[in-house]
């Protein structure tokens, strides 16, 4: 401790600066003016000014995303700290590691219904990995410290930390983050060697096994990725991605199977259903994976690793749970794998491998093509050709233009694809992508994005504009909120109750209102050629796609359904084409 | 492949916690959040060196939501220790309820008379009520207050289950 008295915004800075911090995202406001004002004398720290809190997560979230590293916000007390509610949740439910501090009123005016005094520890308890009410000056420093080691070890998540006025104005010392350890919060990083050594003899025995991998193995860094991509190509066995786990093991590689779930493909989930020995890791077997849970991969043994012990037997009882870091686990798998004196016999797997290329041979991601309406898929598939050679970040909003991404835009590496998967925020996606630009400056950032989600947010292309961010929309738009139309036509006989927007801006007009570049593109033969306008742009782009409205995404497994009930589309007459395979499992 | 038990039981589970502001607001914000019982709570300064304080919950579940209940209860960032008396062994539980009864002539007698089998002592007595203490298990308690009813009971205040284990080993 250095006897050196600071001031509270002072040695938040200095905190901030020892976490490493380089940029905030944040919004100012009536009592973090101290704290702005310490920011204006300084230029260690960047701060980036968005147009709505909610913003500011997001963008924190993407940038946290993309790096590895804990994204932080700063808003103001009241309103601004309520708008970082939706935030927080998204970043919560898809373990993100953010830092958000709140401005507060006055410690003596707490509790008085002061103006803008909102209990935003109270309102966000429930929505943070953990929160702090900063109540005494000395204890400033180290309650930084703190919430940067809550928000990255262990599963990662939001922390805030409320700070009120006259904390920011007083006087206190300085800790610096060595001295600061935590009283109780210790998670678990190695695995039980036991339990390792288990599931690797039930690997080896294994007929028809599956990794089944997520957003945990990209949270635990690089080296989980390298070590699964080794792993996979030990043991010979098919891998299938979760939403967030897109980019874990390279797309194209053959054990690939694609993405599991409610929009998963036809052999990723049929392999879930017929698998007898499942390898879960960082996966948290979320309803969207697993469809109606007493009909779930009902014949397999199921192995859990995961760092967050509440993630075990939470929604699907598993059979042997790893608890630990997913990197730390893999490397001792691989180890004990190389070990074995006895190779596993790669012959066992041959029947499975069989039974998988006749189910891939299905090609559940064709759809009809169209030479007079550019196809959503077919929008996101030039996208793809077009970047994927490029350093290339992709994030989304939420709807059918997030699954299309989901399906076919192909991602080789961990970090690259930031979607809100737990929360599914529509407004997510350029808030992140403005995020993502921060930290990547030099790199192509593509926010893929319906029509309905865009306007959730819109506000933040000023931001982009504002700091110079080339971050590029690209619009698809179907003037519907495309999923929920999606599911009035299946589930809803067809009445789509406020499902469509009446009303929308000219995005190319709005582009340049906000000073950005507007392109609007209709015809399948012009595409290319406004994708490659986009790119090009070295300004903020509003790319709009105008889409074949009527288009479903498929495959679906409808809420509720099981891994063998899968739509497989395209719907005539609102009836699904029947299929029928010669294991018996239906396809309605 | 796992057999899913579905038998719903009762646990007494200890929570040793840091004694900070908003800390039982978190607990309680979980079992409410997720959708737990919460049949018993109490909570109380254990070790004001230390500054911590243990929270014993009697909840009820079926064994894959007592397991998640711990899980997520361990999960809170102030908590230290979770503990499972009913799973762990042996273990002792108290619960103190202070019982006013208003009654005059027989009926006065009988709850007298009631309170000495039960092993309640008196601790206020005015000429037409008593208050009664009694320390034993839940069930004892449920017990006494049935049988004080006919005779006047007027108000229970119960403590809610403490608990502890039996035997020399620290929580
Ligand atoms: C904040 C928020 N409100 C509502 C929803 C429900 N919802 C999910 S998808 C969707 C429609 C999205 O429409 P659009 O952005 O145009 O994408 P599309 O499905 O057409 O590709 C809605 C309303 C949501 N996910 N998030």
């Amino acid at each position: 401790m250095t006897n050196e008295r600071l001031s509270g915004s002072q040695l938040l800075l200095k905190a901030l600066a020892d976490q490493g911090v380089d940029v905030v995202f944040g919004y100012p406001g009536g009592v973090v003016l101290p704290l702005y004002d310490e920011l204006f004398k300084q230029n260690r720290i960047r701060h980036v000014l968005v147009r709505h809190e909610q913003g500011a997560v997001h963008a924190a979230e993407g940038y946290a995303r993309s790096t590895g590293k804990v994204g932080v916000v700063l808003v103001t007390s009241g309103p601004g700290a309520t708008n970082t509610v939706t935030g927080l949740t998204d970043a919560l439910m898809d373990s993100i590691p953010i830092v958000c501090l709140t401005g507060q009123v006055p410690t003596s005016l707490i509790g008085n219904d002061a103006f803008q005094e909102a209990d935003i520890t109270g309102i966000t308890r429930a929505c943070t990995k953990h929160n702090y009410l900063v109540k005494d000056i000395n204890r400033l420093a180290r309650t930084i410290h703190e919430a940067f080691y809550v928000a990255r070890s262990g599963r990662p998540g939001p922390v805030l930390v409320d700070l009120p006025k006259d904390i920011l104005t007083g006087e206190g010392s300085y800790v610096g983050p060595e001295l600061v350890t935590h009283k109780s919060y210790h998670p678990v990083v190695k695995g039980e060697t036991s339990s390792i050594a288990k599931a690797v003899e039930m690997m080896a025995e294994a007929k028809r096994p599956l990794l089944y991998c997520g957003g945990g193995v990209i949270n635990s860094g690089p080296a989980a990725s390298e070590a699964l991509t080794q792993f996979l190509h030990m043991t010979g066995f098919p891998i299938t991605l979760t939403l967030m786990g897109l980019g874990a093991v390279p797309a194209s590689d053959g054990q690939y199977l694609g993405m599991v779930g409610m929009h998963g493909t036809y052999e990723a989930n049929l392999a879930m259903h017929g698998c007898d020995l499942m390898i879960a890791i960082g996966s948290r077997f979320d309803d969207r994976v697993t469809g109606r849970t007493n009909a779930f991969s009902p014949h397999s043994t199921k192995i859990h690793v995961d760092i967050d012990p509440s993630n075990i037997n939470k929604n699907v009882m598993v059979d042997l749970p790893i608890v630990g870091d997913v990197a730390n686990v893999l490397g001792e798998m691989i180890s004990l794998w190389r070990a074995r004196t006895k190779r596993p016999d790669r012959k066992r797997l041959e029947p499975w491998w069989k039974q998988i290329e006749e189910w891939r041979g299905r090609k559940c991601l064709n759809y009809p093509p169209s030479d007079k309406l550019i196809k959503p898929q077919y929008a996101i598939q030039r996208l793809y050709e077009l970047t994927r050679n490029r350093d290339t970040y992709i994030t989304t909003e939420v709807g059918q233009h997030q699954m299309w991404a989901a399906q076919h835009y192909k991602f080789e590496s961990p970090k690259r694809w930031m979607t809100s998967g737990g929360l599914g925020t529509m407004g997510y996606g350029l808030p992140a992508a403005i995020g993502v630009q921060v930290a990547h400056p030099e790199s192509l950032v593509v926010d893929i994005a319906g029509d309905s989600s865009i306007m959730m947010n819109i506000q933040e292309v000023a931001t982009a504009v504002q700091y110079h961010l080339p971050v590029k929309v690209f619009i698809t738009n179907n003037k519907y909120m495309g999923m929920v139309r999606q599911w009035q036509e299946l589930l809803y006989g067809g009445r789509y109750s406020q499902s469509h927007n009446e009303s929308q801006p000219d995005f190319v007009k709005l582009a340049e209102a906000f000073g950005a570049v507007g392109l609007r593109c209709d015809k399948p033969d012009e595409l290319d050629a406004t994708i490659e306008r986009m790119i090009a742009a070295n300004a903020p782009v509003l790319c709009e796609v105008i889409v074949d409205p009527s288009e479903n995404c498929f495959p679906m497994i409808p809420a509720g359904a099981a891994h063998n009930e899968m739509l497989l589309g395209p719907f005539k007459d609102g009836i699904a084409k029947s299929a029928s395979e010669n294991d018996g499992m239906v396809l309605i | 492949m796992v057999k899913i038990v579905e038998e719903i039981r009762y646990h007494t589970i200890c929570v040793l916690v840091d004694n900070e502001a908003g800390v039982l607001a978190r607990v309680i914000g979980l079992f409410s959040g997720r959708g737990y019982n919460i049949d018993s709570l109490t909570v109380a300064e254990v070790d004001p060196n230390e500054k911590l304080s243990l929270i014993t919950v009697v909840t009820s579940g079926t064994p894959m939501i007592i397991e998640q209940i711990k899980a997520q209860l361990g999960r809170l960032v102030p908590v230290h220790k979770v503990s499972d008396l009913t799973v762990e062994g042996p273990h002792v539980e108290r619960e103190l309820a202070l019982v006013k009864v208003a009654a005059t002539g027989e009926k006065r007698g009988e709850s007298m008379l009631t309170a000495n089998i039960f092993r309640a002592r008196v601790v206020d007595s005015t000429s037409e009520s008593f208050v009664f203490e009694i320390v034993g298990s839940s069930e004892k308690l449920d017990a006494f207050i049935r049988a004080m009813t006919p005779l006047g009971l007027v108000d229970v205040s119960r403590t809610g289950v403490v608990a502890i284990a039996r035997g020399a080993k620290p929580l």
